[in-house]
């Protein structure tokens, strides 16, 4: 960026300021702990979609979430990280290889717990920064004191697509239709959780007692775009074993690369995980709505 | 072949043995899911659009694209003849196919023509052509307002719309992307 675009970049970057401020300021009245755990690590977990960046003898990480997850092991009840997150190649309007996620982890909690907390977090940094509840961006009227929206992943299909979310998965359709169909019509006014994903992409989700085929994990919503992920977290290390196994063997296929096992975080999970949820949150992307920015690339510097 | 991965605004590519120009890129990916490439295209022929998103294992053709530098030379019958700038091989090109460009060839003119698959599916001309006017309406005097306009004649037939001071025998620019007068060049 020239010496003007950095200069025209200033009061974004002040919102951009003023809003981890207003966040750390809410984890802490809530009693977490911040945390800093290694950006260069030797695993990354497998996920199907998501390719770490080398580095060193290992990666850049994709995600604190083992990590963090171990503490969570050792006893650390409320925790939270914000902090910089590689993913290779993901350069598009929101998508940046390096960006800044917050991530949390609330022992005791489960996921519809969270999505209260998540939801006043979101309206108290907003108010914080901007002064009132009401965002305006690019046409939409967004009022974050409104009761949030909540949509199973079932009738978000039911309701924006010709087909069953089944159905989608099945046609290899399911993120395609996502991207397409319904993710534009979320989070029109203010928050929508769409939550209760297919078992199939649960990635680190426990799946709900009484409806195995779903995963407790919810996405947040707003102005159609992804803000936040997050999960009941799976706690039983067998299925966590399975898992892992199950999504290098489609990185085997789709020729991508094998991580190595992360035994620490295994060995953590092996001792016994309490029951929790956890959340992780875009920050450039929060950044983006308080600012009015379509592009990711308005509100990072860039050299 | 391209690969997914390979597509960027501006991109030209082939679906079904057409032509598409990618006007619009962006690279997305639902929560966990899969990478998926939005574009939104232009048929480089019907100049229709539509929108389209692949997959990162989706192969993308290439179309067979080759830009000509070729000088304008002589009407023929229904035809126009240009040359090629360096091998001098001639080529024609309808006069239905060039349309109202046909009023604004001028000989030895250096155009860019766009080949698909040995086909011309665009020229394009030097951007302004100087015209003398030959025929309108007598210009009203000290009348220098642009926004007020009225019919002319080129020598080839050609309608324009000009400003009211501009008399027989003026020459004037006109813009070949339009076909709409740019500015007076001299008085008669």
């Amino acid at each position: 960026m020239t010496i003007n675009e950095l200069k025209n970049l200033k009061a974004r970057l002040e919102v951009r300021a003023g809003l981890i401020s207003a966040v750390r300021a809410f984890f802490d009245k809530n009693g977490f702990v911040e945390v800093s755990t290694p950006v260069l690590i030797k695993a990354p977990a497998p996920e199907e979609y998501i390719e770490g960046i080398p580095a060193a003898s290992g990666f850049l990480r994709t995600s604190p979430e083992l990590q963090m997850k171990q503490l969570v092991c050792a006893g650390y009840e409320k925790i939270y990280q914000i902090g910089p997150c590689f993913r290779k190649d993901e350069f598009g309007s929101r998508h940046r290889p390096e960006f800044t996620m917050l991530e949390w982890y609330h022992a005791g909690s489960d996921y519809l717990e969270l999505m209260a907390f998540t939801a006043e977090l979101i309206r108290e940094a907003v108010h914080k920064v901007t002064g009132n509840d009401e965002l305006i961006y690019h046409g939409y009227k967004l009022d974050m004191s409104k009761q949030p929206e909540i949509i199973d992943v079932s009738q978000a299909y039911e309701r924006f697509t010709s087909m069953t979310s089944k159905q989608a998965e099945q046609r290899g359709e399911f993120d395609t239709l996502m991207v397409e169909c319904i993710e534009p019509e979320l989070g029109k006014g203010g928050m929508t959780f769409l939550k209760d994903y297919p078992a199939s992409r649960a990635a680190l989700a426990r799946l709900k007692r009484h409806e195995p085929g779903l995963a407790e994990r919810w996405e947040l919503y707003i102005a159609g775009m992804e803000l936040a992920n997050a999960y009941s977290e799976l706690t039983d290390p067998v299925e966590q074993r399975k898992r892992f196994t199950q999504a290098r063997k489609v990185r085997a296929e789709n020729g991508l690369v094998d991580y190595p096992e992360s035994e620490s975080f295994f060995a953590a999970l092996d001792k016994g995980m309490p029951e929790c949820a956890g959340c992780a949150l875009g920050i450039d992307r929060l950044v983006m709505l308080l600012t009015n920015s379509t592009v990711i690339s308005s509100v990072l510097p860039d050299f | 072949m391209f690969s997914a991965s390979d597509l960027r605004k501006g991109l030209k590519i082939q679906i079904d043995g057409e032509p598409w120009v990618i006007t619009d890129f962006d690279f997305c990916k639902p929560g966990k899911g899969t990478a998926l490439y939005r574009c939104k295209m232009k048929n480089m022929i019907t100049g229709n659009t539509m929108d389209k998103t692949y997959r990162p294992v989706e192969k993308i053709e290439k179309p067979d694209l080759e830009e000509r530098e070729m000088y304008y030379s002589y009407p023929d019958g229904d035809f126009f003849v240009f040359s090629d700038a360096d091998t001098y091989e001639e080529m024609r090109i309808s006069k239905e196919f060039l349309g109202q460009k046909i009023y604004f060839l001028i000989e030895d003119s250096l155009c860019q023509v766009l080949l698909f698959n040995g086909q011309a599916i665009d020229v394009t001309l030097p951007t302004f052509i100087e015209k003398e006017i030959v025929e309108t309406e007598p210009g009203a005097r000290g009348d220098t307002a642009t926004n007020v306009t009225k019919p002319a004649r080129i020598d080839n037939g050609y309608e324009i719309q000009v400003p009211i001071f501009i008399n027989t025998g003026d020459v004037v620019k006109i813009d070949t992307r339009t076909g709409e007068y740019a500015e007076r060049v001299s008085k008669a």
